[in-house]
């Protein structure tokens, strides 16, 4: 249990460990913060403040409420999600592309040389618009499984399912 | 429990996502701990989500972790929880500081004093040892000297001649043990006593018919010499010995009045 460890020693204050969980997760956070934000230097500035708040709040993780992943995310899609609402951002006229994570994913250019990408981009490419849909709210934007439910008109039942069928589609295609 | 119809009802990828309520996800923790097929399952998850969301990162605007570094050293976030904590970790080291310093003051004053004791002891060190080695030095010469002696009384061709305390001082004695081979006579004057202020031995050698003396010189350092034997150059065909008392520089023949000793070669 690798994770696990590196995880205490973050919450002891050990810079490596810190700085190994920052590898680990800071392109997917910088993913869901762009994918929110939809400005990369402000997606930036967010994914620094969300890493040095993990940081002084390591204490407050724990493995009993959910994973550390998903302890980040969290922070992760808060943050961003406070910084369209603030005055700043509003000021500066930002306005919000409806396009979803796949739009991102598809005109993405720094993919075409990262080994993965193929496959993602072939995967969102073929990607049912309600894995869309759900992948989008659930973990881009953080909705509750009740919120995703009510959002999208589906019972909680046909979400986790349908949620299950897209993530395992995407499993194949990356051979997770 | 039917582990896989757990999986497949699709509650992990929800817990993956955050989805759950918190007491949900406290569920599955626990079953987590209990089956690690369903670790396994989050864990396979979690990869595919990380890499799908990374996907949507433009990789050109990474944030390198040496800025992130930076920002926390320089402490110039605004979070209020933030300060307090970066306020106690100074403090910490500011604590370890003056303790470090208060021990190597501690340290340094008694190294000092300990410096100066050493000192103190090499000097007295030294003085004993120049001491011991004036003292080895003349026990060495008392050595040799007293060597010298015994292969003198040793030796054979020595003749041994005493001399008899006269009327001047009748306790006194001498001896004259001498070697013929080299001319020397040994002159034991430990029976004599003290000379007076301005007055000296003067050791003379005696042919008996008829009666002529020569000086064989005076002894300058009676007072001196510890052991009282003198080696004195004795080319003569000496018969007799005698010892007067004479004034200080000697004299061109002996005073018979103050004749201390005398002795006949036999």
């Amino acid at each position: 249990m690798q994770l696990e460890i590196l995880v205490e020693k973050f919450q002891q204050k050990d810079e490596k460990a810190f700085e190994s969980l920052y590898n680990m997760y800071s392109e997917s956070m910088h993913g869901v913060i762009f994918n929110i934000v939809r400005n990369q230097d402000i997606a930036q500035e967010v994914m620094q403040d969300v890493f040095i708040k993990a940081w002084h709040n390591a204490s407050t993780y724990s493995a009993e409420k959910g994973r550390f992943f998903t302890w980040i995310l969290n922070i992760a899609r808060n943050a961003a999600i406070d910084k369209t609402r603030s005055k700043s951002f509003k000021n500066a006229g930002k306005n919000l592309n409806a396009d979803f994570f796949v739009g991102i994913i598809q005109n993405n250019e720094s993919l075409d040389d990262q080994t993965d990408a193929i496959g993602i981009k072939k995967f969102v490419s073929k990607l049912a618009k309600t894995c869309i849909d759900v992948i989008e709210l659930l973990y881009f934007k953080g909705y509750t499984q009740k919120e995703a439910s009510e959002t999208l008109d589906m019972p909680i039942g046909t979400i986790k399912t349908r949620n299950r069928n897209c993530i395992n589609e995407l499993r194949n295609m990356l051979d997770i | 429990m039917d582990t896989k119809a757990y999986i497949d009802s699709g509650i992990l990828e929800l817990y993956v996502a955050g989805a759950l309520s918190e007491k949900e996800s406290k569920d599955v923790y626990a079953l987590l701990l209990k089956y690690p097929e369903l670790l396994n399952e989050v864990l396979a998850i979690e990869a595919a989500v990380v890499k799908l969301t990374a996907a949507a990162s433009p990789s050109d605007s990474k944030v390198l972790f040496t800025s992130i570094k930076e920002t926390l050293n320089f402490g110039t976030q605004n979070d209020s929880k933030v300060i307090p904590i970066g306020k106690a970790k100074t403090n910490y080291f500011s604590y370890m500081g003056w303790a470090a310093s208060v021990l190597l003051a501690v340290g340094l004053f008694w190294m000092f004093n300990q410096n100066n004791e050493l000192r103190t002891k090499i000097s007295t060190a030294e003085s004993d040892k120049e001491f011991l080695e004036f003292q080895i030095e003349r026990a060495n010469n008392s050595l040799s000297e007293a060597k010298n002696l015994i292969s003198v009384l040793r030796d054979r061709d020595i003749i041994s001649v005493p001399l008899d305390g006269q009327a001047v001082y009748p306790e006194a004695y001498a001896k004259v043990y001498w070697d013929k081979s080299s001319s020397n006579i040994y002159l034991d004057v430990q029976g004599l006593p003290k000379p007076p202020e301005g007055k000296v031995y003067q050791v003379w050698s005696l042919t008996l018919n008829p009666l002529s003396p020569t000086s064989l010189g005076t002894l300058d350092n009676f007072d001196t010499d510890e052991n009282k034997i003198f080696t004195i150059s004795n080319p003569n065909s000496s018969q007799a010995f005698g010892i007067t008392l004479e004034p200080a520089g000697g004299s061109e023949s002996p005073t018979m009045e103050q004749l201390y000793t005398l002795g006949v070669v036999s």
